[in-house]
């Protein structure tokens, strides 16, 4: 059985330690990752601005990659939603590439959709005695349809209070490229987005998409508000330390 | 501010952006509706089923529109309907005009058509000495201010009751209180008078019946009645994707449209209007008038990318919806036409992407309108293929394209996305401090001018992942059997053939 890592561009650069935590936390459950190193990218940046062409350029590598993976694992609802929801019309002028992309469809999980729907696991036995709200990421929730597991897997965590997000639905202005182009428009965007979840008063604020947490944890911290902003694999992973 | 002469939607928001009146008023409006549409719909119950319906008649209608299109000409002429057809918006306003000179008409009276907004009609009648008065508060209340629509269903969702008050104590001639009772009951005085003098009555049309002839108007106000029945002659303008097949399929269509719109179970008036006045009836126009409005929709037949953006029953939900637009209002949209619908169906309708299509980068692509859409139009993934359309033709600036090559240089090949991993993580130094870039140069600029930039880590996941991998195998535990078990079943069941998931 092969189950390989999909760790995205950004944890790889900027945050490797979420995928660190889903190595050893998948560890304990008896999965053992492994991290074919020809994958790079998903291709969403050019995909999303309109540049396929550019965008198939990443993504083949993905393909190439988990060839031969059984089951595929990634901490971003929005890299994974790239693979569902845009891979067969990236591919569809191409038959060889079109097969080989419904195939990476279909081993290719979001961490939280692995570990409830797969694994079946939803308590971890993890202890985290703070006050948490969680964001569900646009295309996490939309794209991916991922809206309870992480609840069910943040409801199960000892000590831990989960406050709602208020609006928590409401997109926090990211959209990639977007914070750049349309930059007075998502900083509009990410301000509300901040200002509802300091009303939840909450020390963490959690999620399953670097992207989005940059976004508003860089906000947040620009404000000087101090608040933990963190993967919930992270945060999972912390817990179970904590209990053992 | 009048936005309509600046030429990029990032201009036009800049203004909204800084109007807290604007967005104070398009915030309270939206949350309002937006929450009133979960409760209707929760109310109702089976509400994917319902969408789903929904979407199919709309699918069907539309595959089959040229069938559907010409039943209903034909039943509404078999009533005594007059109907014209018009492939442009210049031809629309020159069948009206012609109506309206036949008729020696002086005053109009108008109940909200977004096609009459989209031709441009009023400036036509106006320009011929033809008093139109816009009948709808929402209506009449930008028409006193001289402007356009900022949303499609309510229109002056941009104004708070305090500029409604000015605007209507200029009108009244005397200072009018901020009040929404006395406000309101100022317009219907003043509206009373222009129905009975009005020549002619125009109204849109929400829905139009193939198997009946019939037109239907969905309305709150009462006065879109007033404008089918008081003047003589009736003009009724229509997108040509505007038919539904049966009187069977109005029942979805008045369960979802003021659902999804107000979050109402139903409006307060629905008129289902079939031909003009017969003799036995009490009230109504004594010659009706249907124009056919093509302008553009029928380049989106047959197109698999764009055909579903005629299933669109015009009920605002996506606007609502929209994260973006609660920000920046409809005006920033510069078209008729506002909000996630009106960024597609303006680059689609003019089939001109090169204009039109910045507007589709204010988005984004958080599919908040696919998911409040109550027929399921995927308007985030039309965004994503109009951007694809102006990079293909060429349009996009010479650096975007440039920054997108690049892109695919280093992402195509692990080799050289690690090493400009690494150079980035060693050019960074003298950016970085504390961990974060605060920086605003260059492109970070319109990043850290609203939030830190996160640094790369000193060593990537990929350079750490041998000391790793290691590390983990000696944390690696047996893996419980009834998991193993399903994990197997799954990758068999693949190979099989099953679609397992996805």
């Amino acid at each position: 059985m092969k189950v390989s890592l999909f760790v995205t561009c950004l944890v790889d650069g900027i945050y490797p330690h979420v995928g660190e935590a889903m190595a050893r936390l998948l560890a304990r459950h008896g999965v053992k990752l492994e991290f074919p190193e020809v994958q790079t990218c998903c291709g969403q940046p050019a995909f999303n601005s309109g540049y396929w062409e550019d965008a198939r350029g990443a993504a083949i590598t993905l393909l190439d990659a988990f060839e031969d993976s059984d089951f595929v694992i990634s901490p971003s609802g929005s890299c994974v939603g790239m693979i569902h929801h845009n891979y067969e019309k990236l591919f569809e002028q191409d038959d060889a590439l079109l097969g080989r992309a419904k195939k990476l469809v279909d081993k290719t999980y979001e961490f939280t959709q692995f570990l409830v729907q797969v694994l079946g696991l939803k308590d971890l036995g993890a202890y985290f005695p703070h006050k948490v709200t969680y964001h569900p990421s646009c295309h996490g929730t939309r794209l991916l349809g991922v809206k309870n597991e992480p609840l069910e897997l943040l409801t199960h965590v000892r000590g831990l209070e989960l406050v709602p997000l208020p609006s928590g639905e409401d997109c926090c202005g990211f959209g990639g490229t977007f914070a750049v182009k349309m930059s007075d428009i998502s900083g509009a965007m990410v301000e509300e987005k901040a200002q509802h979840v300091m009303e939840t008063e909450a020390e963490v604020l959690v999620g399953l998409d670097m992207g989005c947490l940059m976004n508003i944890g860089g906000h947040l911290h620009f404000k000087g508000k101090p608040l933990r902003v963190m993967h919930l694999v992270e945060l999972l992973y912390e817990g179970v330390k904590a209990k053992a | 501010m009048n936005t309509a002469k600046l030429t990029s939607v990032k201009d036009r928001a800049k203004v909204a952006l800084n109007d807290q009146f604007l967005r104070n008023a398009v915030r309270f409006t939206t949350e309002k509706l937006r929450s009133g549409r979960k409760t209707a719909s929760q109310d109702q119950g089976n509400w994917e089923e319902w969408r789903e319906r929904g979407r199919q008649i709309r699918l069907h209608t539309i595959a089959h529109l040229d069938y559907y299109l010409a039943q209903f000409i034909e039943n509404a002429r078999a009533q005594g309907t007059h109907i014209h057809f018009a492939s442009t918006s210049e031809e629309a306003v020159e069948i009206a005009m012609k109506i309206a000179e036949a008729k020696q008409a002086k005053s109009v009276v108008k109940s909200k058509s977004m096609v009459s907004e989209e031709i441009h009609l009023n400036q036509a009648l106006e320009s011929a000495g033809i008093e139109a008065v816009e009948t709808d508060l929402g209506e009449y209340i930008i028409q006193l201010a001289g402007e356009t629509p900022s949303h499609i269903i309510i229109p002056a969702i941009h104004k708070n009751k305090q500029q409604v008050a000015e605007l209507f104590s200029k009108e009244a001639g005397q200072q009018l209180p901020a009040d929404t009772t006395i406000l309101a009951g100022f317009a219907r005085a003043k509206l009373r008078e222009k129905f009975l003098e009005a020549d002619i009555g125009m109204t849109g049309c929400n829905f139009a019946i193939a198997e009946t002839g019939s037109i239907t108007l969905f309305s709150n106000e009462g006065n879109a009645r007033m404008v089918s029945t008081v003047p003589k002659t009736q003009i009724t303008m229509m997108g040509m994707e505007r038919i539904i097949p049966t009187l069977d399929d109005l029942e979805v269509m008045a369960t979802l449209l003021p659902r999804s719109a107000t979050g109402q179970k139903l409006t307060v008036y629905m008129s289902i209007i079939t031909g003009p006045r017969r003799s036995q009836d009490s009230d109504g126009p004594e010659e009706m008038h249907i124009i056919i409005l093509d302008n553009g929709r029928s380049l989106q037949l047959g197109d698999p990318e764009f055909q579903e953006l005629l299933n669109c029953i015009r009920c605002g939900a996506c606007l609502n919806a929209c994260p973006v637009y609660r920000h920046i209002g409809g005006h920033s949209y510069g078209k008729v036409y506002s909000g996630p619908i009106g960024a597609v169906l303006t680059p689609a309708l003019n089939g001109n992407v090169a204009e039109w299509d910045d507007i589709a980068n204010a988005s984004t692509l958080c599919g908040a309108c696919w998911e409040a859409c109550p027929v399921k139009i995927p308007l985030h993934d039309m965004l994503v293929y109009l951007r694809r359309k102006k990079a293909d033709q060429g349009y996009t600036a010479a650096s975007e394209r440039a920054a997108f090559k690049g892109f695919r240089y280093v992402m195509s090949n692990h080799k050289r996305y690690r090493l400009s991993m690494k150079m980035g993580a060693i050019g960074q130094t003298p950016l970085v401090s504390n961990g974060v870039i605060s920086a605003k140069v260059g492109p970070l600029k319109g990043w850290t001018s609203h939030r830190y930039a996160p640094s790369l880590a000193k060593q990537s996941f990929r350079d750490s992942w041998r000391a790793l991998d290691l590390d983990v195998q000696s944390e690696l535990r047996e893996m419980d059997p009834d998991i193993q078990a399903k994990m197997n079943q799954i990758v068999e069941s693949r190979r099989k053939g099953g679609r397992t998931h996805g």
